[in-house]
């Protein structure tokens, strides 16, 4: 599977929008940040950050990568190949991760430096959210393939799941400003869970220990694991590896 | 040993329609096995079953003994495949898609290389797989096939878009490959290809195996032709009596025969007997392409 990662790694360098989406769009963005001087202790924008990554960078650049691999004809290609199924779809996501992985690593970074946000209290905790997230995003990237015939369809059809997860994380909209049922139905979505894991494994909880994180990683982790297993399954039946013709 | 590919009794079905109905065929070990038949006779739906790029609607499929579904990675690792359409990203070079090909094989795999020189792409190694045509792409799509070193080859109308040159080089190649004693399953719409390659070949025809055998035997199941001009004052029923009916079409007479040389010495015996000379005298024994279209096109 390193052999594919490779190849993608280098269909990566060689496509120049994808190089300023994963390069200079966070630069930007931290600029952006650090001119705006008061974002100190504004945990929400940092955190808030990570789902950008996973959906506006992450989701997004993998929909667009399996669409376009499929209409070349190259994952039908790979399936007659030694490959497995997760071993095409996971090398084929490899560098679109790695840059995501990289970009949240960065926002940590800077948050942490720059606006003066304290080290993330239980990293592990932190690390968690952001793998399960990559996971779950990475398998809705796929599933999403199903109803994107092209390319350039894809920047419709990421739309929806963008607005719901951005407006369901509360990053965006404040969730009191929605009806209560609307709100309460959107936290089942999963960027809520993912976001809450890195705001538990950076910030803590107020009054709790090591312990007391844990427990409350819990429920979202276990959303997460949920939604994994929902993706996988919706990928095994509706993927298509083949342009429809 | 068993045989390279067992199919028995293969259905396919798409949603109402049946590509696939009921289709057997064995190919040994070392054996080239050529599928003909006309377009949409269901030879691309039976190699996809082969490949184990999906389950038949019935019927079983064996690969190298091995079930291609179930045991996907071990069959895999063995075959080499061809699909009717395959892609590679564009914006890689012929070199580094086999590259990445060869390393999916690990050290079992030819020098990428060597797998460009066999298929004679070595002078288009680093332009990009955009910039090639549609025969250097196929040939791309063949050397991705052998990268692997495998004991089958599945090639799905390999030929295809080639130009006469880059055919018959494909053609040698395979008979190397033969020679080495790789086992060969392909398809083809090109009947030369067959009969200069096959050891045996199957017809399909709407999804069934109309004919199976060498070329001769599929040949030798069809009627040989005596043609030649009526001679003057002479009229159908004093012709002698052979094996097969005579039959006079725009003056010339044609006759279907299962005994060629005896229905010619029948023949030739009579008209040294009359004093008769046979203008236009004709007889040749049926071609693969003669009972190609009786057997593929009859409706």
């Amino acid at each position: 599977m390193t052999h594919l990662v490779r190849s993608e790694l280098l269909l990566l360098a060689r496509n120049r929008m994808a190089v300023f989406n994963s390069v200079l769009v966070p630069m930007m963005i931290i600029g952006l940040l650090a001119s705006g001087g008061d974002a100190g202790g504004d945990t929400a924008a940092v955190t808030g950050m990570l789902g950008f990554v996973l959906v506006g960078v992450l989701y997004y650049t993998l929909v667009s990568t399996y669409v376009a691999r499929r209409e070349d004809l190259v994952l039908q290609r790979l399936r007659v190949g030694v490959l497995t199924d997760l071993e095409i779809l996971a090398g084929t996501a490899g560098p679109a991760v790695a840059v995501a992985l990289g970009q949240m690593a960065l926002f940590v970074a800077v948050g942490a430096t720059a606006f003066g946000l304290p080290a993330p209290v239980n990293a592990p905790v932190l690390l968690l959210g952001v793998l399960l997230g990559t996971v779950v995003f990475a398998l809705l990237a796929a599933v999403s393939t199903t109803f994107t015939r092209t390319v350039e369809l894809a920047q419709v059809t990421t739309l929806p799941v963008l607005l719901v997860c951005v407006a369901g994380a509360g990053f965006a909209i404040p969730s009191d400003a929605l009806p209560g049922p609307v709100a309460e139905a959107l936290r089942w979505l999963p960027l809520s869970p993912t976001l809450e894991l890195v705001r538990l494994g950076w910030l803590g909880r107020p009054g709790a220990g090591v312990l007391g994180v844990l427990g409350a990683a819990a429920a979202p982790a276990g959303l997460l694991a949920a939604w994994t297993v929902l993706g996988w399954v919706a990928v095994r039946r509706w993927f298509r590896w083949s342009p429809r013709r | 040993m068993t045989a390279a590919v067992q199919v028995y009794e293969l259905r396919r079905r798409y949603g109402s329609f049946e590509a696939v109905r009921g289709v057997s065929f064995d190919v040994e070990r070392g054996e080239l096995f050529a599928l003909l038949g006309t377009n949409g006779a269901g030879k691309t739906s039976t190699l996809e079953l082969v490949e184990g790029l999906d389950r038949p609607t019935a019927g079983t499929v064996r690969v190298l003994g091995r079930d291609p579904v179930r045991d996907r990675t071990a069959v895999r690792a063995r075959t080499g495949v061809m699909l009717q359409e395959g892609g590679f990203p564009p914006d890689l070079t012929p070199a580094e898609a086999l590259r990445m090909w060869a390393g999916t094989f690990g050290t079992r795999a030819r020098p990428v290389a060597d797998a460009l020189d066999l298929v004679g792409l070595a002078h288009r190694a680093d332009v990009r797989v955009r910039q090639l045509s549609g025969g250097e792409r196929r040939r791309l799509d063949l050397a991705v096939a052998i990268v692997g070193r495998p004991d089958l080859l599945i090639l799905d109308e390999p030929t295809t878009g080639l130009d006469p040159e880059s055919r018959h080089d494909t053609w040698r190649l395979l008979r190397g490959l033969l020679t080495d004693g790789v086992t060969i399953l392909l398809s083809t719409h090109y009947l030369q290809e067959a009969q200069e390659l096959a050891d045996r070949v199957a017809i399909l025809r709407a999804g069934t195996v109309v004919a199976t055998g060498s070329v001769a035997e599929v040949v030798a199941a069809f009627p040989a032709r005596i043609t030649f001009d009526l001679p003057p004052g002479v009229t159908l029923d004093a012709l002698p009596d052979v094996v097969g009916a005579y039959d006079l079409t725009g003056g010339r007479v044609f006759v279907h025969t299962q005994q060629l040389q005896t229905a010619l010495t029948t023949l030739l015996g009579w008209a040294a007997a009359h004093g008769i000379t046979l203008t236009g005298l004709d007889a040749r024994s049926a071609t693969l392409d003669e009972a190609f279209l009786s057997i593929a096109g009859a409706a």
